[in-house]
């Protein structure tokens, strides 16, 4: 039995990340301090059969995703901006020609994303389908495992990497995308086909 | 292992989600074979780039009320 009187101090570290993830996943701040707040709640109540030597943060995540499915997505909804059920994996990688492309090729891609605006990544993020936006989420921001994943979102773990995958490949080419129409990407010899 | 295999395996490379004998497999090509190693760093930087550029700050406003919900008080600056 876990004592609630520590509970402030070991789950507070994790609030400027759950915010984040509830950010990203609710797409508009008043929901995600709402979201974040109830988390917490829930969390502190709960707090008394949680099991020493479990993994907090993942156990957090698991009640801020319920929650986020629970009360949030059936409410304000905004459609899903894309599914791009076609793209390729690895499409920045690709689009650069692949093991053909050069070092330098890359080296100016990493900057046109470097240079890119905060707010226009986070827009593509919150802009891919929510059950690839949440694996994403989960894997590459929050750098959870496979298997905490799936017990975060109670889906088996093939299910898991196939959503990280799509979402990967939707995000880079959002990204990709991005950049190409507000002329961010300089002009060089390339030998790749679209 | 030829540079389709490691593709192929990228993704559960990076994320550390592999057997030992794979990984070992992947990296002994990595090591022979520039253009892969220099694929597998580029897709790690944009990765980077996009973790970077998610941060938040928590609003004050919402550390107060959490803090205010759970007891505890807050220290005055």
């Amino acid at each position: 039995m876990a004592d609630q009187a520590t509970f402030a101090e070991l789950a507070t570290p994790f609030m400027s990340a759950l915010y984040a993830a509830a950010l990203r996943m609710t797409r508009n701040p008043a929901d995600a301090e709402d979201l974040v707040q109830e988390t917490y709640l829930r969390a502190y109540r709960g707090f008394g059969g949680f099991r020493e030597g479990t993994n907090l943060k993942a156990w957090l995540y698991r009640i801020l995703t319920n929650t986020f499915i629970n009360q949030y997505r059936a409410k304000k909804r905004r459609p899903d901006q894309v599914d791009l059920d076609d793209v390729e994996d690895f499409f920045i990688f690709r689009r650069l020609g692949g093991l053909e492309a050069s070092a330098a090729q890359r080296t100016a891609e990493t900057e046109v994303l470097e240079a890119l605006p905060d707010d226009e990544v986070k827009a593509a993020l919150e802009s891919i389908p929510e059950q690839f936006r949440m694996a994403v989420i989960l894997a590459d921001i929050e750098g959870f495992s496979y298997k905490e994943i799936a017990e975060i979102l109670d889906v088996p773990i093939g299910t898991v990497m196939s959503r990280i995958h799509r979402g990967r490949r939707q995000l880079q080419k959002l990204l990709w995308d991005y950049a190409e129409e507000n002329n961010l990407r300089p002009r060089v010899e390339t030998t790749t086909g679209g | 292992m030829d540079c389709d295999d490691a593709l192929l395996r990228i993704y559960e490379y990076l994320d550390g989600e592999i057997t030992v004998w794979r990984r070992r497999a992947i990296t002994r090509h990595l090591d022979e074979c520039p253009p892969c190693a220099d694929g597998f760093v580029f897709e790690l930087e944009i990765r980077r780039i996009v973790v970077s550029k998610c941060r938040e700050e928590v609003p004050t406003s919402l550390r107060r009320k959490i803090a205010d919900a759970l007891g505890i008080v807050t220290p005055e600056s």
